[in-house]
């Protein structure tokens, strides 16, 4: 499903280079729940990333699907990601002027289809998160576990088949970062692929498979 | 849902930096729409008193000055009758109406008179090289003065308004109002002048000019009594007001040479030195609000993008394309261009009716037309100065940015 082969990033900070993935090579099956675990700084947001289409690799190949993702034009590879990854971050990244209705209405309207579907489909999922009652309610008027739910029900959307999510529970409190986590598990059992990034042990022992990276290289 | 719908919620989720942006793109269109309101209607009223002066182009001997003229006081000075061929056989546009004139002093009960040779209309129709070059067919859009040939009976009173008359035989006179009362003169009567008896064909009206102390006689009559052959010694020539703008003038002047081309502006030059005042004050503000209107909107734009960075960095890990990116700002841009230029046009509208009468002293009414070009200058400002900031949203790295804080 995803596969990274020996994949190597570097960036230039104040002229002087720094690693920040170190030729890794990764598969993932399709249906798969992958944790990526380590310190802070070792590289595994910027691997989740390099997954998703949005940070090409200095070296290296990343493919979803058989699709080497980074052969593509950039407004292809934006495309192939409204439809095949669903993103899922620590701070929720909500538009703040639109209710959570028009916030999950947003995928549809990328991928050209704002209308009726678009709208009762988008009801469903924030009805599946439980926020019947906060369709009109802007980010800033909804809780924070609530705030991440309405990015729950954005990222799925589009039904995607992989899900990356960067540290999704690290804003919330233990109880409702379980929920989230509980959701994840029941969207994997559907099928999903998803990669996390987590700090939380509890959240990587759930998965089934994690994997350690350390200073941008992947460690048993 | 709709990429508009995004705009229009994130257009009023910043009111205040929405507000200044406005406020510079609505002064600047109210300002130019306001100038060129009142400027339109003092053109309008300098072409109206243009065409109310009848004559308003006089052509003269080189050496002869305005003065001569108004004091019909250049009897010595003549060019030949032929200059009259030369306009009527040219393919000048915008000449209304033309009247050639000799003019000198002749005794009458011991008293010097001045005696006013003039071509009536149907000398014009007689002669086949002066037939249907348009003297005495108005142009189109032309001034308001009317055409002669509409009366088919004669109007000694045309004269004094329209500088030409229909009929005029060659031993009648038309008599200015001071020399009739004078001389006792009385419509249908008779009167000799250089052993020549003449018959009153009218008594003109008061005027208040030199008209009224003149005796019109028909110019050929006038030519044998001066003696001097086919000569003149001016042409009043009625041109459309648009015309003589165009460079009707210096048209006439190349044409003939040899003589000296005038135009009556004094009466309206307060007027025509506030339009020029306007066209300049115009195009000043025009330049002002393409530059500040635009570095405003562009700042704001530039500043928007900023902002929104982490909002176009999701749109962008949700698939959306650079294209989708600028739509978004363009159609943000445009979006203020229209509400500016409409608001604009009614504030400079308003203002321009309100202030026109004080500094122009003319009145002046909204003009619709103007409302298309305030929307074409505030949207073309607007669409164009947000195009690099947009192109800029459209080149953020979503990486970066969501790994921002």
């Amino acid at each position: 499903m995803i596969h990274i082969e020996n994949a190597h990033k570097t960036y230039t900070h104040h002229a002087e280079e720094v690693t920040a993935l170190d030729r890794v090579t990764l598969k993932i099956e399709a249906g798969e729940f992958v944790s990526i675990v380590g310190p802070s700084g070792s590289g595994k947001s910027t691997l989740l990333l390099l997954m998703g289409g949005m940070l090409s690799p200095t070296s290296g190949t990343v493919s979803i699907d058989n699709t080497d993702i980074y052969d593509l034009p950039p407004n292809e590879r934006s495309r192939f990601r409204g439809q095949h990854i669903g993103f899922l971050f620590q701070r929720f990244h909500l538009i703040p002027y639109l209710t959570a209705m028009e916030n999950v209405m947003v995928p549809f309207l990328l991928q050209g289809d704002g209308g009726e579907a678009a709208s009762q489909r988008a009801t469903q999922l924030l009805s599946r998160v439980q926020l019947e009652q906060r369709f009109d309610h802007k980010p800033g008027e909804l809780s924070v576990g609530q705030q991440q739910r309405v990015a729950l029900a954005r990222m799925l959307a589009n039904d995607p088949p992989v899900i990356l999510a960067d540290e999704p529970t690290g804003n919330l409190d233990p109880e409702t970062g379980g929920a989230i986590i509980d959701f994840l598990l029941e969207l994997n059992k559907t099928g999903k692929t998803i990669v996390m990034v987590t700090h939380t042990p509890e959240a990587a022992r759930m998965t089934s498979r994690s994997i350690r990276l350390t200073n941008g290289a992947f460690v048993n | 849902m709709k990429i508009s719908h995004i705009v229009w919620k994130e257009l009023f989720e910043r009111k205040n930096q929405l507000f200044t942006s406005f406020l510079a793109i609505i002064l600047g269109i109210t300002v130019i729409v306001a100038i060129r309101n009142i400027m339109n209607y003092s053109e309008k009223a300098v072409a109206k008193e243009l065409d109310a002066l009848g004559a308003n182009i006089l052509i003269l001997p080189k050496s002869a000055t305005v003065q001569d003229y108004y004091s019909a006081d250049m009897q010595d000075e003549v060019f030949p009758e032929e200059y009259v061929t030369r306009l009527t056989t040219s393919d000048l546009q915008g000449l209304d109406n033309l009247s050639p004139k000799l003019s000198f002093s002749v005794p009458i009960q011991n008293k010097q008179w001045i005696l006013t040779g003039i071509l009536p209309k149907q000398e014009f129709q007689g002669k086949a090289a002066w037939q249907g070059v348009g003297i005495f067919s108005k142009p189109e859009n032309c001034g308001t003065v009317p055409d002669a040939s509409q009366n088919s009976k004669p109007d000694p009173g045309a004269l004094s308004r329209k500088r030409v008359i229909e009929t005029l035989l060659l031993d009648e006179i038309l008599v200015g109002a001071d020399t009739a009362a004078a001389l006792n003169l009385k419509d249908g009567g008779s009167v000799a002048m250089m052993g020549t008896p003449f018959t009153i064909a009218g008594i003109l009206p008061s005027t208040g000019t030199i008209d009224d102390s003149r005796i019109f006689a028909h110019l050929h009559t006038v030519q044998d009594m001066a003696g001097k052959g086919p000569v003149l010694n001016a042409i009043e020539v009625v041109g459309c007001c648009n015309a003589i703008s165009g460079g009707l003038v210096g048209k006439i002047n190349r044409l003939l040479p040899e003589a000296k081309v005038l135009t009556i502006t004094q009466v309206v030059d307060t007027q025509i030195k506030t339009n020029r005042l306007m066209a300049r004050l115009s195009m000043l503000f025009l330049g002002i609000i393409v530059i500040v209107g635009g570095a405003s909107i562009a700042n704001y734009m530039y500043a928007n993008v900023f902002e929104r960075r982490q909002e176009i960095a999701i749109m962008m890990a949700m698939g959306a394309t650079s294209g989708f990116v600028l739509r978004l700002f363009l159609i943000k841009a445009l979006v203020i261009g229209i509400v500016g230029g409409v608001a604009g046009y009614f504030i400079g509208t308003g203002m321009a009716v309100y202030l026109g009468p004080k500094i122009a002293a003319i009145p002046v009414l909204p003009m619709p037309s103007l409302l298309l070009w305030a929307l074409g200058i505030s949207i073309v400002l607007n669409v164009g100065a947000s195009v690099f900031p947009a192109l800029r949203a459209t080149k953020l790295d979503p990486s970066t940015v969501l790994q921002e804080a």
